[in-house]
């Protein structure tokens, strides 16, 4: 018990520590330098900024995860239908299997101000397209590997149960199939924020974090930029401790889980 | 091949003359087509398995032992012969649950508990939920392990795993067992004891049994009949009637007994009769 409590404890006192001795040195840094808000704010002055500026930033998050929030579930929906049909369709794996090598090398941000043009200015739409093509690649790779890896021996004892094709999907499958669609979740959480909050840089509605970030630095205030980025740290971790949790749920009976 | 078939006295085992017959194998043959040319896994095999009979399949790695325990439990088909299940081709006995399966690895969902893992074949097959509760009960207890039927896979020992494996393939009650090589991954002192208990589990539900093994005191201790296989191509050398009384009556005793020394003595000099002599084989 005392050893469990004292490694809980040393395991969460040591990162707490760690990150209080960097800030100390960063504020003594630019205190003792004298540097420039420009070259980096002290952090008393960008939590002075988050503080004073919480509603404004709790707002301009709002905006980046509801964007990456769609752009995440119509990702994974449209990964794991695909994954499903691949894994069963021959035809449909070898012809998909180019587009999504293409789709997982290019950076998908890329396409953002062509998604605006398409879509227009003022509607979120090619934000979330941007977050949902970034969470497909991950989640339909990683589901469809899953989906083709049973054990030679769960398929043979589906056949000595003369079991159908949904009872051995369901049975074998599926559950098999689980920790892989999860490890591609847990990248692609992380991925729809960035890729949602990314895309708000090259234009779209004057809200989000990303815009927040660009016009805070383009009017100097650069602690306040820093302040965003801050919040952009906290949206990135719920979306992370989210998928986390959700995992933890789907694979409570999983060994390794 | 070098070795004519002359010192083979396949004598038709009394106890089918009459009796049911579990399983029919008549000039089955199995080739493996490769790409650098085929493979004859199986050449001309004949063999029958009484009810109630435990034959045991030993041999050489490659002399097609498993091979031919799939032919039978329809995973694999032969290209020559015919292979019948309780009188029914071996796909027809197969899609009526006929025969329980064990495997060398447990093969069990490791994401499913042990009860729900016993319970799989008979929730594929649509037995209600008491139902199979009270007959899991029922095989843990005969498995030894009351006590773990909430645990999952992963928190048990290779030993109880297979326990568990051997529970699941008797879940249906069948009249024919499969098993193959379902020891061969434990250690010594755990595969003596699951011996044993195999001969008494076999002995209270009077299952045929089908058990390939590449350890020759293992065969002689469980069967009633040694089938010694030759590899390439994969041939009956040799059928050994082992004369150690009823299942029931076989207790550890008999590892010591003269008897179980000369049977095994048997056995090794008729797979010594292969050549090359004694590949592959374990002679513990």
């Amino acid at each position: 018990m005392t050893a469990t409590w004292s490694g809980r404890l040393r395991l969460i006192l040591a990162p707490v520590l760690l990150g209080v001795v960097l800030i100390a040195f960063w504020q003594w840094m630019v205190v003792h330098f004298d540097l420039a808000p420009y070259v980096v704010p002290s952090p008393s002055a960008i939590w002075a900024q988050f503080t004073e500026n919480l509603s404004r930033i709790a707002t301009a998050s709002g905006a980046t995860a509801t964007n990456a929030w769609w752009g995440l579930v119509i990702g994974v929906v449209l990964a794991v239908g695909w994954a499903a049909l691949a894994s069963s369709l021959r035809v449909i794996r070898e012809a998909s299997a180019p587009v999504v090598t293409a789709a997982s090398v290019i950076p998908i941000v890329a396409l953002a101000p062509v998604l605006y043009a398409m879509f227009g200015q003022s509607v979120q739409t090619a934000r979330v397209m941007v977050a949902a093509l970034a969470v497909f690649v991950p989640v339909y790779i990683n589901t469809l590997r899953g989906l083709q890896t049973v054990a030679p021996i769960h398929r043979d004892l589906m056949r000595v149960y003369a079991a159908s094709g949904w009872q051995a999907t369901r049975t074998v499958t599926l559950p098999g199939a689980l920790p892989f669609f999860f490890t591609g979740l847990g990248i692609a959480s992380s991925l729809s924020v960035i890729s949602a909050l990314v895309a708000e840089y090259f234009g779209g509605p004057v809200d989000g974090l990303g815009h927040a970030i660009t016009s805070a630095v383009s009017s100097s205030r650069y602690a306040l930029a820093w302040a965003y980025v801050l919040g952009a740290v906290v949206t990135g971790v719920v979306f992370y401790a989210a998928t986390i949790i959700v995992e933890r749920i789907g694979l409570r009976n999983h060994p390794e889980a | 091949m070098s070795t004519p078939n002359e010192s083979t006295p396949v004598p038709a085992p009394t106890s089918t003359s009459g009796a049911a017959i579990a399983v029919e194998v008549t000039g089955v043959g199995r080739v493996f087509g490769g790409r650098s040319g085929a493979v004859t896994a199986l050449d001309n095999v004949d063999l029958t398995v009484a009810a109630g009979e435990f034959v045991s399949l030993i041999g050489p790695s490659g002399c097609g032992k498993s091979t031919l325990m799939r032919l039978i439990a329809d995973l694999d088909q032969p290209t020559s012969g015919t292979v019948t299940v309780f009188g029914k081709p071996a796909s027809v006995a197969r899609e009526n649950h006929d025969y329980g399966i064990a495997f060398q690895q447990a093969g069990l969902l490791p994401w499913r508990t042990v009860q729900a893992n016993i319970e799989l074949p008979l929730e594929l097959h649509g037995t209600g939920r008491a139902g199979r509760a009270e007959r899991a009960r029922e095989l843990l207890a005969l498995v030894g392990l009351s006590d773990f039927g909430g645990h999952l896979p992963s928190q048990l020992s290779g030993g109880m795993q297979q326990r568990v494996a051997i529970a699941r393939s008797l879940a249906e009650s069948p009249s024919l067992l499969l098993m193959d090589e379902p020891f061969g991954a434990l250690d010594e002192m755990t595969r003596e004891r699951l011996q044993t208990e195999l001969l008494r589990i076999r002995a209270e539900t009077g299952a045929a049994v089908v058990f390939v093994t590449h350890s020759i005191p293992e065969a002689v201790y469980l069967s009633d009949r040694v089938v010694v296989m030759s590899p390439r191509p994969g041939r009956v050398q040799q059928i050994l009637t082992i004369g150690l009384g009823a299942a029931g009556d076989r207790g550890e005793g008999i590892r010591e007994d003269v008897q179980f020394f000369d049977q095994v003595g048997a056995v090794r000099e008729a797979l010594h009769g292969i050549a090359p002599a004694g590949r592959g084989m374990d002679l513990r």
